[in-house]
């Protein structure tokens, strides 16, 4: 007999429609982030009061030691002496080679810069997810074969207390809390290793809550769903239905969400960073703005966008693999 | 305790009950099996059948409580006793869900699924058991499709899929719900022998339906359950030709294959013709070119298999979709909205947040239907009044079918499309809700097409019908 | 009828006790629902406490101002001190009065907040619905709008418009719009677009009604209690970024009384004087808690 396949298969006839569908979106993302930030960053420059090139030159060399010269570089350099409709097309151009220029405050590359801090940042992201993995991971799978028990309920308090609160927020408390309990401040700065407990600590408690919740909801709909319960009834042992069915299944809305997360990471990294002075990327962008360093603003800003995007593909990546039926997703 | 059984007794059950807060469900259900032996259990939608099924397999939704004893592979345990025999599930006992293409894995390849099952309970080797699956799989005409996921099969190759698996643990006891709900003639027999195989392999059988063909085919005792309680019990054939209780009487007569054929209705001028049609859902054709010709007051029963775009056409014919060839015309002479169409779940097709009196007056202005016109039509309908106050979730299906039929009528249709109806409703109140249908069109002289898979109903309603085959 | 008439066992959904997975065995045949509906008492009790908690910040933010006096009028005698009769807060590192402070703070971030929301709903859920209505390429071009803003995290978004003109409010005000007004794109799209699909709107157009009557009785009652929660949420989400950015520095300018602004000012005295960098932490809690207890599922990212 012939085998008919229904309709909705005819979609999938060429797998690789998906993953290209996926790069092209992103790609179209990366390319519409960086002129917008680049715009930005360009009117940031054309807004700032007072002569720019003369405080940005006083800013290298000293207010005694600047010259009409050394304002006329400056002036060139940051392009200030073209019309605004030209300047913007110079910026653009700029941006679409590469060339990001130079630190108005270091003079290095902005290259440099961004490459020194980006490390620390994704130092701190790995410690980050790495707690909210161990944290909120179990406990959230556990809360959802056991609904009702303890561990639901107290995961289900101090997740959604810590779920509901933003970034800043919880490190403001916890800064507290460890000032209250230890009588300190918490020294920040620093490439020790046990200076990134605390920054990671509150970037990952909150990631944990939100996995938790997940991990719970996905956990249980699977526990109940049609699928799970012909695979005990057909005679599987709960363990075996568990790892064979249970897991892959739940794995993917929690796999989905992470996508919600890097949202939370990268706009936490940029508070935390500043607020235990972490020498990330997000620190470095605060600095560029209290210094009116542009380059550098143009430049942290498309690297915490890119870490954005890029971290978004992977998981769409990751979401494809584990279930072929997603396409296209709408959301994040 | 145990009264003496029959040594080879495969299941006995005694005194089940299924109570919820203090409410009885199901009450005082007695039957015992024997190897080669089938129970039919039937009733009207609700009546807490599959709860049955449920009760014995030991997973009731929390908050039921079962009670009563159940004798199973030689050990008798209390109905609530769930624990002592979850070791007999797929091995001793076997239950074909009711919705086969929800209980495959989604993420996992049709044949894994069945291989898991000779690994791990026959503790075959890794190899032994994929080829074993494989082979079972292209017994059952499935061979292709052993590496797709499930949701690249039809509705009946799932089913074809599930029935494996569930056979696949070898367990003398099966348990059936609603093994052919909306399933066309073909593959209900095709059910039916894969039962019969069984029952000849020295297992038996419980099957819960409200088909009664179905019934009928197995053989065997049957259950006639109404409100909980077990109004008739015996031989199936006795049982059929001389049923003793009232409702009994009432089921029977409710088979499409047992209605007398509808009078014959007045045929008139056309009112659509479509030339050429055809229409393909990506690659795939759902039908041929065609012809078509609807005179009012005609009745024509559309049937085909699954995917045939019978649905479609429908939505071709009422101006929906346009068609990839071809033309529909409809005659000149026509109202505006005189192409109407009824759904299969009346739920989906009413505004969900205004009430069904707000969405009746809607229509009434909009076609200046004089709304004392509506009320007589809803009494004719034998919809209470209170009924419209509500929301459309809170009510129910046939009722809610009728009101729909009323809200139609207010735009005094000249064709109605009715798109599989009566499906989602038991036998009784489809009966109803088809009378209804019949001398609503009959009265307004409407022209009638009516999607079923039931070929009974189809010859007892309609004037002609249209066969759909895929391309 | 032998049996009891079909309205008698339709009971309408809600949630109980027991779960409604064998009523809708009952009652249609249906299969089985997988989990029983929250308990509408709880959940009642739930939005009226947070309701009530938000409804006491708006009032505090309105009416605060006015009664608790002057935030930028200094006294240097009387700095640091303790929560009493003459200040209820207490005074900051410049004598000024931290409840006046605070009221001011709560209005400006809360009024601002509002305002950035409401640009951003109006143009956002028209958007929505024009891409679920129209389909094919307008949805196509919208949806790369969208995703082109969605590309920057918000904060990173309002943070830069807010470099553009330190301190100035419009520059914070557009970022918010700017950032917010995909959300209410995404979900009034995904709201209208089933909608749209369903059979009630195709049931509605084959009788003759038009789109003016799709927008009325199908897309706004689906709507409407989403935008109204959405309002809240992003309102919340636009003060609490409005906090983060004026914590690290780069929002308002001092003197302006701001509750970022304020945090990171107290923080060094935290030791002499907690009440200063309580209470604004302690309002922003309150704004979050009242949030939680809206809707417990949602983030206030």
């Amino acid at each position: 007999m012939k085998t008919t396949l229904s309709p909705s298969a005819n979609a999938y006839a060429a797998f690789s429609a998906p993953w290209a569908g996926l790069l092209l979106r992103r790609l179209v993302q990366v390319v519409a982030l960086s002129m917008l930030i680049g715009t930005l960053c360009f009117f940031m420059v054309r807004a700032l009061p007072g002569d720019l090139a003369t405080r940005i030159a006083a800013g290298r060399y000293g207010y005694d030691l600047v010259s009409n010269a050394a304002a006329d570089a400056v002036r060139a350099e940051l392009g200030l002496d073209h019309p605004a409709g030209l300047a913007l097309l110079y910026w653009w151009r700029d941006m679409a080679t590469f060339n990001l220029g130079q630190s108005l405050v270091s003079q290095r590359p902005v290259w440099e810069e961004v490459a020194h801090h980006l490390g620390a940042t994704l130092h701190l992201s790995a410690a980050a997810l790495a707690v909210a993995f161990a944290v909120g991971l179990p406990a959230g799978l556990w809360a959802g074969l056991h609904p009702r028990g303890w561990v639901d309920r107290a995961t289900w308090l101090a997740a959604v207390a810590l779920r509901a609160m933003p970034p800043f927020l919880l490190s403001v408390l916890l800064i507290l809390v460890v000032a209250v309990q230890w009588g300190f401040l918490p020294a920040g700065g620093g490439e020790s290793q046990a200076s990134v407990v605390l920054p990671a600590i509150t970037l990952g408690l909150g990631l944990a809550a939100g996995l938790a919740r997940v991990a719970r909801a996905a956990m249980r709909e699977v526990v109940q769903s049609p699928f799970f319960e012909f695979a005990r009834t057909k005679g599987l042992s709960d363990v075996q239905a568990l790892v064979r069915h249970g897991l892959r299944n739940a794995a993917v809305p929690v796999t989905a969400y992470l996508g919600v997360q890097a949202l939370f990471l990268v706009e936490g990294a940029l508070v935390v960073e500043t607020i235990f002075a972490w020498p990330g990327i997000g620190h470095a962008l605060v600095h560029a703005v209290f210094g009116r360093d542009i380059p550098v603003v143009q430049g942290t800003a498309l690297c915490m966008g890119l870490m954005f995007v890029v971290f978004n593909l992977l998981v769409d990546a990751a979401c494809l693999a584990l279930d072929p039926r997603h396409s296209r997703k709408v959301a994040r | 305790m145990t009264t003496p059984l029959k040594s080879d007794t495969l299941l006995a059950v005694e005194d089940l009950g299924i109570q919820v807060g203090g409410k009885h469900l199901l009450r005082g259900i007695s039957f015992a099996l024997r190897a080669g032996e089938a129970l039919t259990l039937v009733g009207e939608s609700g009546a807490g059948k599959s709860l049955l099924a449920q009760a014995i397999m030991g997973n009731l939704p929390p908050g039921l409580q079962a009670t009563g004893r159940i004798t199973l592979d030689g050990t008798t345990t209390r109905a609530q006793d769930a624990a002592a025999r979850r070791a007999l599930w797929g091995r001793k006992l076997a239950l074909l869900p009711q919705e086969p293409s929800l209980a495959l894995n989604p993420l996992a390849r049709v044949a894994p699924q069945l291989a898991e099952v000779y690994r791990l309970l026959h503790r075959r080797t890794a190899s032994a058991a994929a080829a074993q699956a494989h082979q079972v799989l292209g017994d059952a005409g499935l061979g292709g499709a052993a590496h797709h996921y499930p949701w690249q099969l039809s509705g009946g190759m799932a089913q074809r899929a599930v029935a494996a698996i569930t056979l696949a643990g070898g367990a003398p006891v099966l348990m059936v719900d609603e093994p052919t709900k909306g399933l066309d003639a073909q593959w209900r027999d095709r059910m039916v022998v894969l039962f019969r195989g069984v029952l000849a392999s020295g297992g038996c059988l419980l099957t819960i339906t409200h088909d009664l063909q179905v019934a009928h085919a197995l053989g065997g005792q049957v259950i006639v359950l109404r409100h909980g309680v077990a109004v008739e019990q015996g031989d199936i054939g006795t049982v059929m030709a001389a049923p003793a209780h009232p409702f009994t009487r009432q089921l029977i007569a409710a088979d499409p294959a047992r209605w007398l054929p509808f009078a014959q209705p007045a045929v008139g001028e056309p009112v659509v013709q479509a030339s050429g049609i055809s229409k393909a859902y990506g690659t795939q054709q759902l039908f041929a070119p065609m012809d078509l010709e609807v005179r009012s007051g005609e009745r024509i029963a559309v049937q085909g298999p699954s995917g045939t775009g019978k649905s479609t056409l429908g939505n071709v014919l009422l101006g929906l979709l346009a068609p990839d060839s071809g033309r529909v015309e409809r005659s000149a002479r026509l109202r505006p909205h005189a192409l109407q169409k009824l759904y299969q779940d009346p739920v989906g097709s009413f505004a969900p947040h205004i009430s069904l009196a707000q969405s009746l007056r809607d229509a009434a202005r909009l076609h200046r239907c004089d709304w004392k016109a509506v009320q007589r039509r809803l009494a004719q309908l034998r919809v209470p009044e209170d009924l419209l106050a509500r929301k459309p979730e809170q009510v129910s299906g046939g009722e809610l079918q009728r009101i729909a039929l009323a809200r139609v009528l207010t735009a005094q249709p000249a064709l109605l499309f009715a798109d599989e109806p009566t499906s989602r409703l038991d036998p009784i109140t489809q009966q109803e809700a088809i009378e209804t249908l019949l001398s609503a069109t009959q009265e307004t002289g409407a022209a009638l097409m009516l999607v079923t898979h039931d070929a009974h109903l189809a010859a007892a309603v309609a004037t002609r019908t249209l066969h759909l085959q895929g391309a | 009828m032998s049996s009891p008439p079909e309205s008698l066992r339709a009971i309408p959904r809600k949630g109980g006790r027991t779960p409604v997975a064998w009523q809708s065995q009952l009652h249609g045949g249906a299969e089985a629902e997988p989990s029983a509906p929250p308990r509408p008492f709880r959940r009642a009790w739930r939005t009226l406490l947070g309701g009530a908690m938000l409804a006491m910040l708006a009032l505090f933010a309105l009416l605060g101002p006015w009664l608790a006096g002057s935030p930028v009028e200094q006294d240097l005698r009387n700095t640091l001190a303790a929560p009493g009769a003459q200040h209820w807060l207490g005074t900051d590192v410049l004598g000024r009065s931290a409840l006046a402070r605070l009221a001011h703070a709560a209005r400006l971030s809360l009024g601002l907040a509002l305002l950035a929301a409401l640009s951003a709903a109006v143009p956002g859920t028209l958007l929505g619905i024009a891409a679920a209505w129209c389909g094919g390429r307008t949805e196509r071009a919208l949806l790369m709008l969208a995703d082109s803003v969605l590309a920057i995290p918000g904060l990173l978004l309002v943070l830069l418009f807010a470099a553009l003109a330190p301190g100035a409010l419009w520059a914070v005000y557009a970022g918010l719009s700017a950032a917010l007004w995909v959300e209410y794109f995404r979900v009034s799209r995904a709201v209208a677009r089933p909608v749209l699909a369903g059979d009630a709107v195709q049931a509605s157009r084959l009788l003759g009604f038009g789109r003016g009557y799709v927008l009325r009785r199908h897309l706004l009652p689906a709507l409407a209690p989403t935008l109204g929660t959405l309002l809240a949420f992003t309102t919340s989400q636009a003060v609490l970024a409005l906090a983060a950015l004026g914590f690290v520095g780069v929002g308002m300018q001092p003197p302006t009384p701001e509750l970022g602004l304020m945090m990171t000012e107290a923080m060094p005295f935290y030791e002499e004087a907690p009440w200063l960098i309580a209470a604004p932490t302690a309002l922003l809690v309150w704004l979050v808690a009242a949030m939680m207890l809206l809707n417990p599922d949602r983030e206030t990212v």
